[in-house]
């Protein structure tokens, strides 16, 4: 029987520390796109809350439970990773796996906000972007989703298969933001 | 020359910096003009036309004559304002648009020959041979005027561009700016302040005045530790805001390593975008000069740059000064050029009620007429009522009054409006929404003015946000009366300068309102007045209220011209910043892009999808000779080829067949579970948008594909159905491109080489053709569709995208011990072509379903979008174009895509032409070229002789028109 090998988007992608950033691959676990049918909308946030403690995310809302997140995706849709959807769940949405489908990365530290100012055109101080804010934009032309988790660090998602220039877009800007000290 | 312990770099550190290549020293904190002037160097650059000798007019931004190249190499930087630029060690500055030399330029005979060469002069003379203009004319007046020049060279310095958002951004960080945003710090708005200076404080920073019992300087120096204190307020220095545009977006730029050597990954410069809620506009005014006859001699300088150049950085621009103004504030440079020492030769100030200032000579209702010297000014010419006097003098402050920074307010195209009693134009509430202007660049010119101004707009901005206005003590400050009369040129002989940086002068605009250019607009076009790099800063009104005098209207009547961003010079680089080289769009690669690499793949481009072309093997030399084993090696064998990159959507619902019958011509609510239908779309015009195959995995449960290309473009289209058309339909779709990783495994061994890898082995009966179904591999869960775009027994196998690059591994060794192995894009095309299968080639947004041979696929029982458009005259015309395929009549003669049709006998001419090829290939199965294209009646003429003309490769070659499947048209290989 042949054995496959698996490999993360960013194939494990050292953390990396430029001046006061630090950036890391984020294993998120299962990753389902989660779409309510019509009208099933409060239905299916209230089954999300039973079987996982997290209900459907208002746009612009990520909502956390331990490892489990429900980040809002687009119109109509959620992301919900950390957790194998519970298959109940396909009473009030379309369920698509997408745990392979985007790279995710971690961005820490106190100058995080000022590296996505150069790449993100979207308003992420802390004050009007707290933890469970997020918002699906551009980062430098990639179609990206960007949400503040519970503990401050921005969780960054674009396409895996643009994980090279994700790392080298944010790189590049890590290196500017340290230069200026 | 520098006076000891003058100015706010006294005691700073030496630093040495170069002038065309000689080495000077100056202090921490100076910038390259007042350096050279506390050198003693007056002569700073060559002007644009007649190349007169120019030293600095003004200390800041708006300086139109002291322009200088910053450094050596491919990242020289052209056209840098001395008086900007901020010395640092070892700097290189050289001057521009001289030969040989600065002191010695052979091109100052065009002053001589001034007469010819005034406004208009160019248009008049240089109109025949119309041919000559862009050959000869226009190349050489290039040579001989202009400014700096790019070292022609890539730049390699780093730029970066970045967004800010805020309540408020106050723009220009004086007097006014510093209330401002003091005022919106205290009330805890998010503030930016952002300025120009390398030193924020504005003209605190040039006078003597004293601000809440403080020297100016030092005041700046309190409110901004405040500032600085408060987390909600950011301080942007060395930051031009550079235009104001729709909803509160505002451009800026960040000089961000110009004051310093080179070094590291810190950006050049960095553009902002800033989004601001609210924004005060303290920018500021510009002082204006005077017209008169050699008013650009080197050592004529604005009164007030003057005061700057002196209260700032210690430095008297000459030895024996005198004023020229129309106003009582210029009379402030005598007395602080006398408290500091210098000897004040004479005030000439046009008003008969000008103010006994000081001890020193004053001329009332005098004005300058001439000056002397050429590389330096050495005397005045000066007229007063009793007669003409010459003055010795080696620097002369001028100052016409001045000019209100309103440029940002007009930038979404509002006028700013004359005040006859301060002989400015000032902005209207309201031009720019949620932009007030105050302090100086509204009209207010003294220093208690601008405080209060800047607290109040604060305050308005603050109570428009839903904020609670603060009430801040105003500190005390002198709040003198702007007292001044109108003076623009000096009547007399000569020319008088207007416009230093275009060189253009009074008898220029005069010259132009003779001709009849007397919209200001017209004047500006003609004497290209203010279309230098300062846009007029300087001149512009003097400009028109010359015009204004010369056409006998009112300054008010005559208008300025439009003001446009940016308001200072902004490089290209920093605008287009990250969008260089591979920063211009994003890399797409594939799982099995490492794998293809390591066999030294070359990749094409494939939307943003990088693609192996083709897998070299020892001893092949060409691109064909791989492409041609590769082709033979899937008709023969078995070959692995990465299609991941086609579009895959996932498509949920009970609504779902719906959806697909009403995207696709033809019907999929019927397809049975577990199958595969090929489909094809049309645009809402009824011409083909694209084709790709659907496979229905559940019930209600569909997953398609589209071209790599249109992968975006028909997520689009089903977006628009749903969103727009059919909104009450119950399906749900997403991209599941990227989740999976899918490859064609091709040839007659094809299912030899995946029953190796499948857990449960498939046959004929449980895979047939144009079959789909769940299948596991080592374990994981893939999908397996029998598809072929090969025309080979083939089929597609998908896992999740972890496992891709062990997947394709597995596949091609496997593969290879098959004789068979991965194939690229190049025999991927040929494979197709050999099939007739269409690419957007093909359906390339001009071609109908009936073109390409698919009408039969529009269905009749339903409808579908662009059906009822593709029905329109003319779309089925049997004479249209349509898809045939060609081969030469003798073989091998060569196929070019690109090239025309015409019937044998015909002159190869547009008006004879039949059709075009869209593909071609060279056929290893077959032994010759082959080629898709469109003729008109096609199908009708297989058989028919046909004249390939490429009239840009120079290729014409004899072809029959034959049937666009070459390749087992039967399709018994497919279904194997």
């Amino acid at each position: 029987m042949v054995e496959l090998k698996a490999k993360s988007p960013l194939d494990g992608h050292a953390p990396t520390t430029i001046g006061s950033v630090s950036l890391s691959e984020m294993d998120l676990g299962a990753m389902t796109s989660v779409a309510p049918w019509n009208g099933q909308g409060d239905a299916l946030s209230a089954a999300m809350e039973t079987a996982h403690g997290v209900g459907f995310p208002a746009p612009g809302q990520a909502l956390f439970s331990g490892d489990v997140r429900a980040v809002w995706f687009g119109r109509g849709m959620a992301l919900l990773t950390g957790v194998a959807p519970d298959a109940g769940l396909s009473e009030h949405a379309a369920l698509t796996d997408q745990s392979d489908a985007w790279a995710a990365v971690r961005l820490d530290g106190a100058g995080a906000e000022d590296v996505l100012a150069r790449l993100v055109p979207v308003d992420l101080r802390a004050a009007q972007f707290g933890p469970g804010a997020t918002a699906r934009t551009e980062l430098a032309h990639m179609a990206a989703s960007v949400t503040r988790l519970e503990d401050g660090a921005f969780l960054v998602m674009v396409f895996r298969s643009m994980a090279q220039t994700l790392l080298h877009d944010l790189k590049s800007a890590m290196e500017a933001v340290a230069a200026r000290g | 020359m520098r006076i000891p312990g003058k100015g706010l770099v006294a005691g700073a550190a030496s630093v040495s910096f170069s002038f065309d290549g000689r080495h000077y020293m100056g202090l921490e904190g100076d910038t390259l003009a007042s350096a050279l002037l506390a050198n003693d160097v007056h002569l700073m650059g060559r002007s644009f036309k007649y190349h007169r000798p120019r030293g600095v007019l003004s200390a800041g931004s708006e300086e139109p004559n002291a322009l200088v190249t910053i450094g050596t190499g491919a990242n020289r930087e052209p056209n840098m304002r001395a008086t900007v630029q901020e010395i640092f060690e070892g700097l290189q500055a050289s001057s521009q648009n001289r030969w040989p030399s600065l002191d010695l330029d052979v091109m100052a005979v065009n002053d001589l020959a001034a007469p010819f060469f005034g406004a208009g002069f160019y248009y008049k003379t240089f109109m025949w041979p119309a041919a000559f203009w862009e050959k000869l004319y226009e190349p050489m007046i290039r040579r001989a005027a202009g400014l700096g020049a790019l070292s022609g060279q890539g730049d390699d310095d780093r730029y970066e561009k970045a967004y800010a958002f805020c309540d408020l951004l106050v723009i220009g960080a004086g007097p006014a700016g510093l209330m401002a945003a003091l005022t919106a710090g205290r009330a805890g708005a998010d503030v930016i302040l952002a300025d120009e200076d390398s030193r924020m404080g504005g003209r605190l920073l040039a006078e003597t005045y004293e601000v809440d019992g403080q020297p100016g300087a030092e005041w700046v120096e309190t409110v901004l530790a405040e500032l600085r204190g408060m987390e909600n307020v950011r301080l942007m220095s060395r930051t031009s805001v550079t235009g104001a545009y729709d909803q509160g977006t505002y451009a800026a730029l960040e000089k961000v390593s110009h004051h310093r050597a080179r070094s590291g990954n810190a950006p050049l410069e960095c553009f902002w975008r800033i989004a601001a809620k609210r924004a005060v506009l303290a920018g500021g005014s510009i002082e204006r000069p005077i017209a008169f006859r050699n008013n650009d001699r080197p050592g004529i300088i604005t009164a007030g740059a003057v005061r700057a150049y002196l209260n700032r950085w210690g430095v008297a621009p000459g030895q024996r000064v005198t004023v020229f103004a129309n106003n009582d504030q210029a009379h402030r440079t005598a007395q602080d050029l006398q408290a500091a020492g210098v000897h004040i030769a004479a005030v000439v100030d046009s008003r008969h009620d000008a103010p006994q200032s000081g001890d020193y000579p004053i001329y009332r209702g005098a004005q300058v007429c001439d000056a002397g010297g050429r590389k330096r000014i050495e005397s005045i010419t000066l007229r007063t009522p009793g007669g003409e006097e010459k003055i010795q003098t080696d620097c002369l402050a001028m100052s016409g009054g001045w000019n209100p920074n309103v440029h940002l307010t007009c930038h979404l195209n509002g006028r700013p409006v004359w005040r006859e009693e301060i002989a400015s134009f000032v902005p209207v509430d309201g031009m720019v929404p949620g932009l007030i202007a105050a302090g100086s660049s509204n009209g207010a010119f003294s220093t208690a003015a601008c405080l209060r101004e800047g607290v109040a707009a604060a305050n308005r901005a603050l109570e428009e946000l839903g904020r609670k206005a603060v009430d801040v003590a105003l500190p005390d400050a002198e709040d003198d009366p702007y007292r001044l009369s109108q003076l623009w040129a000096v009547p007399g002989k000569g020319r008088a300068w207007l416009d230093f940086q275009n060189d253009v002068t009074v008898k220029d605009v005069k010259q132009a309102a003779v001709e009849n250019f007397r919209s200001v607009e017209h004047m500006k076009r003609y004497t290209t007045q203010g279309m230098a790099t300062d846009q007029g800063k300087n001149s512009n009104v003097g400009a028109l209220a010359v015009l204004a005098d010369a056409t006998g209207r009112g300054i008010s009547e005559t208008g300025t011209t439009t003001f446009r961003p940016p308001f200072s010079p902004v490089s290209i680089g920093a605008m287009g910043a990250g969008a260089e080289g591979k920063g211009f769009k994003p890399e797409r690669f594939t799982t099995s892009h490492n794998a293809s690499a390591e066999r030294s793949a070359p990749t094409i481009e494939a939307g943003l999808w990088h693609r192996p072309s083709y897998f070299p093997k020892a001893g092949e030399t060409t691109w064909l000779e791989s492409c041609n084993r590769e082709v033979t090696m899937v008709r023969e064998a078995v070959g692995v080829c990465d299609v991941s990159t086609l579009g895959k959507i996932d498509i949920q619902g009970p609504d779902a067949g719906k959806l697909l019958d009403f995207a696709y011509t033809n019907m999929f609510s019927t397809l049975k579970l577990g199958r595969v239908r090929y489909g094809l779309m049309l645009r809402e015009d009824g011409t083909v948008m694209d084709d790709g195959t659907t496979a229905r995995l559940g019930e209600n449960h569909y997953v398609m594909t589209t071209t790599t290309a249109a992968a975006g473009e028909v997520m689009k289209h089903l977006e628009f159905i749903t969103q727009a058309l059919r909104p009450e339909w119950d399906v749900r779709f997403t991209s599941v491109t990227e989740q999976w990783a899918q490859f064609a495994v091709a040839g007659p061994k094809a299912r030899d080489l995946l029953n190796g890898v499948l857990d449960t082995p498939i046959d004929d009966a449980s895979m047939p053709y144009m079959s789909c179904g769940p299948v596991s591999v080592g374990g994981v869960q893939g999908r397996l569709f029998r598809i072929s775009f090969s025309g080979e027994h083939a089929y597609e196998i998908a896992v999740p995208s972890r496992y891709g690059d062990a997947m394709f591994r597995e596949l091609v060794s496997r593969a290879e011990a098959l004789q068979g192995g991965p194939y690229g894009m190049e025999a991927l095309n040929v494979l197709r072509i050999e099939k007739g299968f269409i690419t957007h080639a093909e359906i390339h947004g001009r071609t109908t379903a009936f073109d390409v041979g698919m009408q039969g696929m529009v269905s009749k029982k339903k409808d579908c979008i662009g059906k009822p458009m593709s029905t329109r005259p003319g779309l089925m015309e049997a004479d249209r174009e349509r898809l045939v395929g060609l081969k030469p009549v003798t073989s091998g003669e060569q196929l070019t895509a690109g090239a025309h049709l015409f019937n044998t006998g015909d002159p190869a001419v547009r008006e004879k032409d039949q059709g075009y090829v869209t593909s071609v290939g060279h056929s290893p199965t077959l032994g010759h070229m082959i080629a898709l294209g469109f003729l008109k009646r096609g199908p009708e003429r297989y058989g028919e002789k046909i004249r390939l003309v490429d009239h840009m490769r120079g290729v014409e070659t004899e072809c029959e028109v034959v049937n666009p499947v070459f390749f087992d048209p039967e399709g018994g290989r497919l279904r194997g």
